[in-house]
């Protein structure tokens, strides 16, 4: 029951500061991976250079498929900006109905933006169904589709080495999230910028995706809040020997 | 159509969220068969990805790119195995053999490099940042693979207290990086169920 308690404040919170935010946009502290994000964008436009966006193997039906969301949310915004290009992004995933979503994306961000025609199925690519077979079918589209900037945004494990090592050794930019721990610790011992935590979840933000993206990182803020409080009154409560 | 789409997709989701947290055994029933239908789906879903799989490479052997013998390769293991896997079944010893002597000695050999590329990364972390956490972060985990390493004269002193600390630290960040992490899915989750995202399409 507190479960549904939590959900429903969530959604309460997040039709009111969305509302709010319609009125009044917000203003978010810098965090660097964002700014070279917006920058690496707009560098692929101008040089006709490709950006690659690995969306990860998070199977939507397990329970680390949050930051997949994320990264479909980002693409939506991505292609949107990169409609005028003439090389469109390459999205690659591990998971076939990751990939499927993705093409349902990066179409929708193309008609959008009115450049329908950009649309590519092939684009949008499987390239391996187990954690290595993705990571070594991800590789040579690093080294062969002229590939300015690398976004790593959904569930990786390490195998996610193998793809970050292949991103530096073609001295292309590299800006990498996951909600997977170890992805994480690899990330932050090889990126230069890295999103730590729930920072991924803040890509539609920061990439001006709209109110209810801002409202998102508002409620996020004030449940994290609450989460706080709890916790310092449960271990006080445990201090004073009552239980609950 | 679109906005067909949106609602039978929310409308989904309401009956799945509702179906986990209040016991009403319809409710519950219901949400059953929807995920047993979601499997269904998913299955289906890997036949289309390697679809996917096969376009992209067919595309590359067609226009002659870099790379496309491999692509070769790839169509023809992947439609021989295929076609002999519906043919004899997957217990079929040919079928096993092309597990445990292709995909499990090539899996292996890929973790081993995985292992040399992890340590390539520890060695190169400060030439990409060069901050205190950064040294922080290559000391402590020096420090825990000093106290895990089997040694030739046995536990290194102080190793217990050193993987005591590392763990009480590390679980203390991963706790806080994890409820994080759920509350952007939470949120995420909501935008969905209101129909502001729309990875499905029809936005």
């Amino acid at each position: 029951m507190i479960g549904l308690v939590v959900v429903i404040l969530a959604a309460v919170f997040l039709l009111a500061f969305s509302v709010w935010r319609r009125r009044t946009p917000g203003v978010f502290r810098r965090i660097a991976a964002y700014d070279r994000l917006n920058r690496e964008v707009g560098l692929a436009v101008e040089n006709g250079t490709r950006l690659h966006i690995s969306l990860g193997r998070g199977n939507l039906f397990a329970s680390f498929s949050g930051s997949a969301l994320a990264g479909l949310a980002l693409l939506r915004r991505i292609t949107e900006r990169t409609s005028v290009s003439d090389r469109p992004p390459i999205v690659t995933s591990g998971d076939a109905g990751l990939t499927i979503l993705s093409q349902d994306t990066a179409q929708s961000g193309y008609q959008a933006a009115g450049a329908e025609d950009q649309f590519r199925i092939t684009a949008e690519r499987v390239t391996g169904l187990s954690p290595f077979s993705y990571a070594v079918g991800t590789v040579p589209i690093l080294r062969d589709e002229n590939i300015s900037a690398n976004i790593m945004i959904g569930d990786f494990g390490a195998e996610s080495a193998l793809i970050v090592e292949a991103a530096d050794r073609q001295n292309a930019g590299l800006i990498a999230a996951s909600e997977n721990l170890a992805a994480q610790s690899i990330f932050y011992a090889s990126a230069k910028d890295v999103l730590i935590g729930e920072e991924l979840f803040a890509s539609g933000a920061y990439t001006g995706a709209g109110a209810s993206h801002e409202a998102s990182l508002n409620v996020q803020d004030l449940l994290r809040w609450i989460v706080v409080f709890a916790i310092l009154v449960g271990a006080l409560l445990n201090l004073f020997g009552i239980g609950f | 159509m679109r906005v067909l789409t949106a609602a039978l997709a929310i409308a989904v989701q309401v009956i799945v969220l509702l179906g986990y947290f209040v016991s009403i055994p319809v409710l519950m029933q219901f949400r059953l068969i929807l995920t047993d239908w979601a499997v269904v789906i998913g299955a289906v879903a890997v036949l289309v990805g390697i679809l996917n799989l096969v376009i992209v490479h067919w595309e590359k052997i067609r226009t002659r790119q870099k790379g496309s013998m491999y692509g070769v390769l790839l169509v023809g293991s992947l439609l021989l195995t295929f076609v002999f896997g519906i043919l004899f079944g997957v217990e079929n010893p040919f079928m096993q053999m092309a597990v445990d002597a292709v995909i499990v000695p090539v899996e292996a050999g890929l973790m081993a490099l995985l292992a040399v590329t992890l340590i390539y990364a520890s060695i190169r972390l400060l030439r990409q940042r060069q901050d205190l956490t950064s040294v922080l972060f290559l000391v402590v985990a020096l420090l825990v693979l000093v106290a895990i390493m089997p040694t030739p004269f046995g536990p290194i002193p102080g190793d217990r207290f050193i993987l005591y600390i590392a763990g009480l630290l590390s679980n203390g960040g991963a706790r806080g990086l994890l409820i994080g992490i759920a509350l952007g899915t939470l949120l995420t989750g909501l935008r969905i169920l209101f129909g502001v995202d729309r990875p499905y399409g029809g936005n």
